[in-house]
């Protein structure tokens, strides 16, 4: 099947937001690549830091959508997502560190490529499947599923921190040389790696609208507003959640391991609870069940994040809850339920 | 000790039955088997929550087709027998049996909702979020693993049926609305309409016109005789009224059990009737309150 008549039998560019989306994407990475590749005395160069922190940016804008897909269409609050965005990152980091010498003997089979690029999306796919199958069995919901998750995330934490771990204890692991074959600090590689890293954004958002607007993103709707009528209709709610929610851990775990190469380290401090709900705050600032509302919340959150911490550090916790109380009292749909209001409201006047 | 050992004795006698040896055998979706006799049998089924018996004893038996109400005062269990057939609640003890073949207690669900029994709740529950199509899409009969639904698309066939049970329903004109922007009352035929896209061959109704106008309760009223017949159906209710106008075998349950069955007639001058339910205040307390 080619990949237009997918399209067509998906419908997936018929809703006007996802075309947007996807074209501001496409055409923001291409002037990004483009800008970089001005002469650097141009006015309008961009330097290879602003390009690798963009990348970063991309690599969050992932996780966005990870949550979203199981916040704002399951229902299910995780908040410890970061768990997933870093089990795909230290998969990561073990491939770069094995380049040159692994930590301990059995990190050797992660030099190869093909086994670290399994490791990335199977071991958070395989956390979230036992932990959701133990969950979900249980029908463990609600706010009792956030905080068990909140305990997960800081569990692996703890024992990430540990130096029998060989993952590089509290350090983590860093002094990456080379991926691929090919040296981590060129600038081709940072270009190379933003473009990657838009590239799955691009493809995992497609990827979650084929879901969202397919029926089983239909029964995942219904299953977030009314639970006990789709299981008295027959669907096995319990099924349905397991394989979003791996679905959206190993999303996680791609953009946790476009995320370390990027920033060169990884470390215990992603599996901190406080990052999780940070993503959190993300995607209910950018707007829950839209897509492109947490690619806007991960992306203007960072932004200023990057800027405040830059002009006034301790400013930020303290702008980061406001943003959240703000968001949960005025803006319960975000910053995209504000526009489709403002949309509507222009409609009715026009 | 004696219990235990007749039920043991039971489960002996259950396992050696001559007609079920290869009961086994038989693939669990298998269709429903009502030629020996009814579509849902109870047998001696009890349950107690925390020392309180919400169902004692109770024997029911719904032939096919059959239209039944049920009445009962407030904790009289008849929201736990539902939950009990729809195997979302346990029994202590007794047997429940979907025509002769399927045991409802060993299924979970989605099983037993696929098998054929649908259900509809006390308060209206439909899918706000999504259209009035949708709502119906959703409910209609099909593969329900999960990546047999990512790939399901409403073919012509499906289109029909949403259109037929929409007319049957009433809501032809409100195809792409919210389900959620619905008045009470259509919620009310949404969720009937939803049952009836599973195509079930029993309906648990529990109170299809709490909070309803008259002229809603008229046409519900109609909706239930015209399901009755294509498939058993089951009507739970407070409002005597509703009853009197569709009932043709009324149950009247009490504590846990059935006090008295027959005609509304028969039922209503039981003098048993009168004295727990309608001769006392309650009944117009309920009536009002509904």
């Amino acid at each position: 099947m080619s990949l237009a008549t997918m399209f067509k039998r998906n419908s997936l560019l018929d809703e006007r937001s996802t075309w947007i989306t996807s074209v501001v994407l496409i055409v923001g990475m291409l002037a990004v690549v483009v800008l970089h590749a001005l002469p650097p005395d141009h006015a309008w160069h961009l330097n290879g830091s602003v390009v690798s922190l963009l990348g970063k940016y991309l690599t969050y804008m992932l996780l966005a959508l990870a949550v979203d897909l199981i916040w704002g269409y399951l229902g299910i609050l995780s908040l410890g997502h970061g768990a997933f965005f870093a089990l795909g990152g230290y998969a990561m980091g073990l491939y770069l560190t094995a380049q040159q010498a692994p930590l301990a003997p059995w990190q050797a089979v992660m030099a190869h490529f093909p086994v670290a690029a399994l490791a990335v999306i199977l071991a958070p796919g395989l956390l979230a499947l036992i932990f959701g199958w133990l969950a979900f069995r249980s029908r463990v919901t609600g706010v009792y599923f956030s905080i068990i998750t909140q305990a997960l995330t800081f569990a692996l934490m703890l024992a990430f921190n540990r130096n029998e771990m060989a993952m590089g204890g509290s350090t983590g692991l860093t002094r990456f040389d080379e991926l691929l074959g090919f040296a981590l600090a060129g600038e081709g590689m940072t270009v190379a790696l933003f473009v990657a890293s838009g590239v799955a954004v691009l493809l995992a958002f497609w990827g979650c609208k084929a879901v969202t607007r397919s029926r089983l993103g239909r029964v995942c709707m219904a299953t977030r507003d009314a639970e006990a009528r789709v299981r008295f209709i027959g669907y096995r709610v319990e099924h349905v959640k397991l394989a979003v929610f791996v679905l959206s851990a190993m999303i996680a775990g791609i953009a946790g391991a476009l995320y370390v190469p990027q920033v060169g380290i990884i470390n215990p401090s992603t599996f901190a609870p406080l990052f999780s709900i940070e993503v959190v705050v993300w995607v209910a600032l950018g707007g829950r069940a839209t897509l492109y509302g947490a690619l806007l919340g991960a992306l203007v959150v960072n932004y200023l994040k990057t800027v405040l911490t830059g002009v006034m550090p301790d400013a930020w916790l303290f702008l980061l809850g406001g943003l959240f109380v703000v968001v949960t009292m005025f803006l319960p749909q975000g910053v995209a339920g504000l526009m489709a209001h403002l949309r509507r409201r222009r409609e009715v006047t026009a | 000790m004696s219990m235990m050992d007749s039920q043991r004795m039971q489960r002996l006698r259950e396992f050696a039955r001559p007609d079920r040896v290869f009961d086994f055998m038989a693939p669990a979706d298998s269709p429903v088997d009502v030629r020996h006799g009814p579509i849902l049998y109870l047998e001696d089924v009890s349950v107690s929550f925390d020392g309180f018996k919400a169902i004692d004893d109770l024997n029911l038996t719904i032939d096919d087709g059959e239209l039944r109400c049920i009445i009962g005062p407030n904790g009289a269990g008849k929201t736990t027998m539902m939950d009990i057939i729809t195997g979302k609640t346990r029994p202590d003890r007794g047997q429940a049996w979907f025509g002769s073949r399927h045991n409802l207690l060993q299924m979970d669900e989605p099983q037993i909702a696929n098998l054929g029994i649908g259900r509809k709740f006390q308060k209206p529950t439909v899918f706000e979020a999504l259209s009035v199509s949708a709502n119906l899409e959703l409910a209609m009969a099909g593969d329900r693993r999960v990546w047999k639904t990512f790939l399901a698309r409403l073919d012509h066939e499906g289109r029909e049926r949403i259109d037929e049970v929409m007319e049957t329903i009433g809501l032809s004109g409100e195809r792409d609305r919210l389900a959620g922007v619905l008045s009470h009352g259509q919620k009310q035929w949404l969720e009937i309409g939803m049952l009836l896209m599973q195509r079930p061959r029993l309906l648990l109704v529990d109170e299809p016109v709490a909070g309803m106008t008259e002229p809603e309760m008229h046409r519900t009223a109609e909706l239930m005789t015209r399901l009755a017949g294509q498939q058993s159906v089951v009507v739970v209710e407070h409002d005597m009224g509703f009853v009197r106008s569709i009932a043709r075998t009324v149950t009247v349950l009490h504590q846990g059990s059935v006090l008295a069955e027959g005609s509304m007639d028969e039922v209503a001058n039981d003098p048993r009737v009168i004295d727990v339910y309608l001769g006392g205040d309650e009944s117009s307390d309920v009536r009002e309150g509904t």
